[in-house]
């Protein structure tokens, strides 16, 4: 808030001069303040008269809140890989500022849970219950924020799954605290908070955040970006907590869980062989289907090719369907627009296959074939095979 | 059923501008649209409503012309728009977003379901259906691909996480999010364009809504955005002509290179 006294006010105008926005005109030979203030407060510091005064809201005290904790995702028992690499990461964060690593886990007949010791963390904190088996967010957000506001982390990292993007918030609006999306890079910098980097605009664009005056920072982070540390002899203390039964009531009651199997997802797939317009119909994808085989990896789609309905609208690829991040990524009969490209440049490497030189898939690929994919791919397919025979 | 749809405006797609004092998105002077995800809830909203009957409120926070956004809604067959526009909510991120939101919906009153689309194609964070579940202290399920159905204030639903689907009954009140492919959303039609003009289209401010100041626009968000900078660009690599024998060996020879386990399992 922003207030000035007219008693002390003498109408000099030096404010209006200062403020940067605009927001300051004189009226009545007094200031006044447009709503579009941003409180920066050079019109206060500029004011001989100590006439204009910014309240804001008492921060709170974060000095006593330490420590890097991270969400031990699992299902079915199995603690997902995002999470030891959110472990290596927030490792040399948590030497750096020299504050120790705890990790939290939720579920039942976890498995390995020694296994988050050797990745680096130094305090596993465990809820074991059947009700924690599968992800209900009511009760997963209710125990894990009762557990920040009494071991009070500084810094909350999220691996940034299905699951964790729709807990991350809802921890983080009852914490009344920031959270940032989807990172890609984590820093301490001097003062230190955490520097959250994210790609934003379907990633056409990089943004810094920090989140100053409320704790923890909190941030989910994509898979396969953070690096998972060599598993080592470590000391790490295992905790085990009882679930308070007021916390474990929800309103969502989990009636089925059905596991895709064969068909990998292609969020996590390594990888992917994806079709454009180019493949020209529905039975190309079979094709496709049979280079992704030899390949080991799954199958994607632009837009235009789910569209036709030559592919399942889950496995788009782009700004209105899924960002991906494989190792491989082989781009069959796609221009490479740039809401394709968004889904899909930050892939470790990208081959593309395309009959015009000119396509602009080509300026981000690595490896280029012009050509008809009909006449490429049953040729590689086939040297795949003798490759494989000659091992 | 009672639904309330939040719709987001966004910049139209190559029209990325942000202002370098505050790092946030310059949307004045810019073509905005309807964030592409949120045509799945609207959809299934309308949906809903031919099954079940009831209304669909539409409520947008943005400038004024997001209105254009609402228009849209009203025109394929949302009964009613809401239109959050007040300087006090400039510069809010999610948390701020979602509180604005929430005290709109306080306003308007009852409610059975709220839908959010799964996230936006510019802030592209896909927290404020989460966020904003919690301030009204409602459940939230994210992801949902199906409605199984509806009696007795619950509802049943089919979401889909990465590698599996869960069944899932909610009690009501609730909110959700719709993927894409649940299904194929509807264009206006001149008819629908028509009757839009006669709906009821209302502008709320900050005010109006009971939103405390300190928890709107930038004195309300937690986090700061502190620098904006584009992507690296990457690089081009080898481009070969034609299928023959010797670019298959290359391209075989050039994965072997890059350690891309060709001929690994797959996990
Ligand atoms: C708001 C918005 C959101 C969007 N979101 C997405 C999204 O999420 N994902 C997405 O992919 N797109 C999206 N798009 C669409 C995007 O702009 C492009 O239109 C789309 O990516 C083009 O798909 P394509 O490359 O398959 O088709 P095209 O651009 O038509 O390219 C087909 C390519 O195939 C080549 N080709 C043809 N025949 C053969 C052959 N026999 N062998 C080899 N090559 C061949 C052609 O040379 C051409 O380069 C979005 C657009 C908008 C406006
Ligand atoms: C570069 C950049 C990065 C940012 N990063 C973050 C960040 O990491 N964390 C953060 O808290 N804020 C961040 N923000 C601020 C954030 O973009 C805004 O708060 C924005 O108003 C809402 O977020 P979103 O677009 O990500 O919405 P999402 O959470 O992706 O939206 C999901 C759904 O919620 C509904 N919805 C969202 N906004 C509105 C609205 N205004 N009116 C009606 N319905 C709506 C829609 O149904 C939408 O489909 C960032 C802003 C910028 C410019």
């Amino acid at each position: 808030m922003i207030t000035i006294d007219r008693e002390k006010c003498i109408g000099c105008g030096e404010c209006v001069d200062v403020c940067v926005f605009g927001s300051i005109s004189m009226k009545d030979n007094h200031p006044i303040i447009s709503d579009d203030c941003r409180l920066c407060g050079s019109c206060a510091k500029v004011c001989q008269y100590n006439a204009i005064e910014i309240k804001r809201e008492k921060k709170k005290k974060v000095t006593d809140w330490r420590g890097i904790l991270i969400f031990g995702e699992q299902r079915d028992g199995v603690i997902l890989e995002v999470v030891y690499e959110l472990l290596g990461k927030g490792r040399k964060l948590a030497d750096s500022i020299n504050e120790p690593l705890l990790c939290v886990i939720l579920g039942k007949f976890v498995a390995e849970i020694n296994k988050l010791a050797l990745y680096g963390a130094d305090e596993i904190h465990y809820f074991e219950d059947v009700k924690l088996e599968s992800f209900n967010c009511e009760i997963y957000s209710n125990i894990i924020s009762n557990f920040i506001k009494k071991i009070k982390p500084s810094i909350f990292l999220i691996g940034a799954t299905s699951i964790g993007r729709e807990l991350g918030p809802r921890v983080a609006a009852k914490l009344k605290t920031g959270l940032t999306a989807d990172c890609t890079g984590l820093e301490v910098n001097k003062e230190g908070l955490l520097v959250q980097t994210r790609p934003a605009f379907g990633g056409n664009i990089m943004a810094s955040i920090i989140c100053p005056n409320s704790r923890p920072q909190m941030a989910t982070v994509r898979p396969k970006v953070m690096k998972k540390l060599e598993a080592k002899e470590r000391e790490g203390k295992l905790f085990n907590h009882v679930v308070n039964s007021e916390l474990i009531d929800s309103s969502i009651k989990i009636l089925g869980e059905i596991k895709f199997n064969g068909q990998c997802d292609i969020n996590n797939a390594e990888i992917i062989v994806s079709g454009g317009l180019g493949v020209g119909k529905k039975e190309g994808f079979d094709l496709l289907e049979k280079l992704a085989l030899e390949l080991n990896g799954v199958i994607a789609a632009s837009r235009p090719a789910v569209d036709a309905g030559w592919a399942d609208p889950n496995i788009q690829v782009g700004m209105s369907g899924k960002v991906v991040q494989p190792h491989l990524y082989v781009a069959c009969g796609i221009s490479g627009a740039v809401q394709h490209r968004v889904g899909m440049e930050t892939s470790d490497v990208i081959v593309a296959i395309n009959k015009d030189e000119r396509a602009p898939i080509f300026d981000i690929a690595d490896f280029g074939i012009v050509a008809d994919l009909y006449d490429f791919i049953p040729k590689f397919i086939q040297n795949l095979k003798n490759s494989k025979a000659q091992i | 059923m009672n639904i309330i749809v939040c719709l987001k405006q966004v910049p139209d797609a190559d029209e990325v501008k942000t202002d370098p004092e505050t790092g946030r998105i310059v949307r004045e002077g810019i073509k905005g649209t309807v964030n592409p995800f949120d045509m799945f809830i609207l959809e299934e909203a309308l949906r809903l409503k031919e099954q079940f009957g009831g209304k669909i409120t539409l409520l947008s926070m943005g400038p004024k012309d997001a209105i254009h956004t609402l228009y849209y809604g009203l025109a394929v067959g949302a009964d009613e728009g809401y239109l959050l526009s007040d300087s006090k909510f400039a510069g809010s991120d999610t948390l701020a977003t979602s509180y604005a939101l929430s005290c709109a919906i306080k306003t308007l009153g009852l409610y059975d379901l709220i839908m959010c689309g799964i996230k936006t194609t510019d802030g592209d964070t896909g927290q404020v259906g989460a966020n904003l579940a919690e301030l009204l202290d409602i459940p939230s399920v994210y992801y949902v691909n199906r409605i199984l159905s509806y009696q007795n204030d619950f509802i049943k639903v089919e979401r889909f996480l990465e590698d599996r689907s869960q069944i899932l009954e909610v009690h009501l009140p609730c909110l959700i999010s719709i993927i894409k492919g649940a299904n194929v959303p509807r264009m206006p039609t001149l008819e629908g364009k028509i009757e839009a003009e006669g709906k009821q289209l209302k502008i709320l401010n900050a005010f109006e809504v009971n939103a405390i100041e300190k928890y709107c626009g930038i004195e309300g968000s937690p986090t700061r955005v502190i620098e904006i900078f584009l992507p690296e660009k990457r690089k081009k690599g080898v481009i070969l002509k034609g299928c023959r024998e010797q670019n298959i060996t290359k391209l075989i020879q050039f994965l072997k290179n890059k350690k891309i386990s060709i001929f690994g399992m797959c996990s």
